[in-house]
């Protein structure tokens, strides 16, 4: 190993349990997410993908197990171990969580512009004028009409509303991506040109994203690697093409050949 | 001073209560800015008229006391005279308009034009002490926010003020930062009186009877009206003095005069304006 510069994972889970009450929600999950990488999580509804993703992203205490997290320094943090503080200033500039349903992850009675610039005024941003330069630039590279910058997201249209939740949580360059079926409930035109424009961000910011999708085209458009999960177990893991063409569990078999069937 | 009413305790509180609202007043100054709970008791008055601040008063008074009270700025209007009245009865103290001469002033969204000392003590009647409440309406969420000191949000609703009117709107209620710490709101003062809060000799008590909250701006403390680089805080100015002492440096109240759309604009501070006429009495009509 001597001076060579080696890769490493920038999230890591071992053995992540969530439980509510008796109820097993996920169940001894380990995972490794390395930089400039989109791991999709599928599987069926209740089978666990949001729970992992809610306890990966800081906002769900495992019962057992742990989360660390790789900064920027190189340093590595157990992401529960930290203060809530330094939690929440992590999640606020160096992660993104985007919400299947956008309502949850805007603020729907503030304008488009303070939507985006909200992250950079928590980290301390005081200029109005470079505050609202930086939403515009980013309200138009997600095809957002700059125009409608100091419109409320309740004028938005369910596409236009998606994308301005992802701009909102790209607007200070995270190095990794919550999220939740970011196109689950689109049309499907509309879900292509989202696809396609996160395609390209994740490419040019070298995004890491960890997706939860039921939708395994979703998958197999975005994700390098796939996990398939099922009672909160997971079933099988590999490179999506290889999980798409060649599944070995029976219930990742039964998946693949239920949706790819055109 | 006048004997009080014998059929209640002094200032009206039970001594218990007035040593729980002084324990919650003591934490309040050795916290600037931050929000104590405490059980605030149902007054002979309803909610919204000022019964954070008259439970304030009244663990702060004592015989020697000189209560003043303004409404507005003004000694003469309702909240003021009941409020006033009250004291005298419960508590018998002397009361007076005048600025200088009271050791505490009780007050409803105004601070005097007349400088302040370490001798007074001003009482601020709080609707609302949350500042970010109308942004964020969890209780657990906003508590949540001060102890880590997010305070991005607080920034995002004067974005929204530039972004719909061109300038921050907001002109009462102004949030400040005390101490270089907990995000404040000033009672629904002017925003014209912000300043007067940074570095003021007096101590500052605010009291939110229906929240249940007591606050705190110790003397000398530096109060810090948020804003950012580009639009800078600024107070409201008028394009005419006082109509009736001339004075160009106070808050100016707009007083509609007749149903005809006549309309002047007086001193706030009616003790101020009042001064300001007799030292001058050859204005005087």
């Amino acid at each position: 190993m001597t001076g060579e510069t080696q890769v490493l994972p920038l999230l890591e889970a071992s053995g992540v349990t969530v439980l509510y009450g008796r109820q097993v929600g996920c169940s001894e999950v380990s995972l490794d997410l390395w930089p400039g990488e989109v791991l999709a999580v599928v599987g069926e509804s209740g089978s666990g993908k949001t729970t992992l993703l809610r306890c990966l992203a800081g906002m769900l205490p495992p019962a057992q197990g742990r989360v660390d997290y790789r900064l920027r320094d190189g340093g590595v943090e157990e992401v529960y171990a930290m203060t809530e503080a330094r939690r929440r200033a992590l999640q606020r500039s160096d992660w993104g969580f985007v919400y299947q349903t956008p309502a949850d992850g805007l603020r729907m009675t503030v304008s488009a512009g303070a939507n985006v610039g909200e992250r950079l005024m928590a980290l301390g941003s005081r200029h109005y004028g470079e505050i609202r330069r930086e939403a515009l630039a980013w309200l138009e590279r997600l095809e957002i009409d700059g125009a409608r910058i100091d419109e409320r997201p309740q004028a938005f249209s369910g596409g236009m509303r998606q994308r301005l939740q992802i701009a909102r949580n790209l607007v200070t360059a995270p190095r990794l991506v919550f999220m939740d079926e970011p196109t689950g409930g689109l049309d499907v035109s509309v879900q292509a040109r989202i696809l396609d424009t996160l395609r390209g961000l994740v490419r040019d910011m070298g995004l890491s994203v960890v997706l939860v999708t039921h939708d395994l085209g979703v998958a197999r458009l975005l994700a390098d690697r796939m996990l398939v999960m099922k009672d909160g177990r997971v079933v099988e893991e590999g490179l999506t093409d290889q999980i798409l063409e060649d599944p070995q569990h029976a219930y990742a078999q039964l998946l693949v050949s239920s949706i790819l069937q055109a | 001073m006048t004997t009080p009413d014998p059929a209640y305790n002094f200032a009206y509180l039970d001594e218990q209560t007035k040593r729980m609202i002084r324990r919650a007043i003591l934490k309040a100054v050795a916290i600037p800015g931050y929000q104590v709970p405490f059980a605030s008791r149902e007054m002979p008055m309803p909610y919204g008229w000022g019964t954070g601040g008259v439970q304030v008063t009244a663990a702060l008074l004592g015989p020697e006391d000189v209560l003043k009270v303004i409404d507005q700025g003004a000694d003469d209007t309702t909240n003021a005279v009941s409020i006033r009245a009250f004291f005298k009865r419960t508590a018998g103290v002397a009361t007076t308009e005048r600025t200088e001469e009271a050791t505490i002033i009780q007050t409803r969204h105004r601070i005097p034009e007349t400088p302040l000392t370490a001798k007074q003590i001003l009482v601020y009647q709080v609707p609302i002490p949350e500042p970010l409440r109308f942004l964020e309406p969890r209780e657990t969420e906003t508590r949540t926010m001060h102890a880590l000191q997010d305070y991005g949000l607080m920034h995002v609703k004067l974005y929204e003020d530039i972004a719909t009117h061109g300038h921050i709107a907001t002109t009462y209620a102004y949030p400040v930062k005390v101490a270089g710490r907990y995000v404040t709101d000033p009672s629904p003062t002017p925003k014209f009186d912000n300043p007067k809060m940074n570095r003021n000799a007096a101590l500052q008590l605010f009291g939110a009877g229906r929240e249940q909250r007591i606050y705190a701006i110790p003397p000398h403390t530096e109060v810090v009206s948020l804003d950012f680089e580009d639009h800078p805080f600024s107070v409201q100015t008028w394009d005419r003095p006082c109509e009736l002492c001339g004075a160009t440096d106070s808050f100016l109240d707009e007083v509609v005069m007749d149903d005809q759309g006549r309309r002047m604009f007086v001193c706030s501070d009616s003790d101020h304006c009042a001064r300001r006429r007799s030292a001058r009495p050859e204005a005087a009509a």
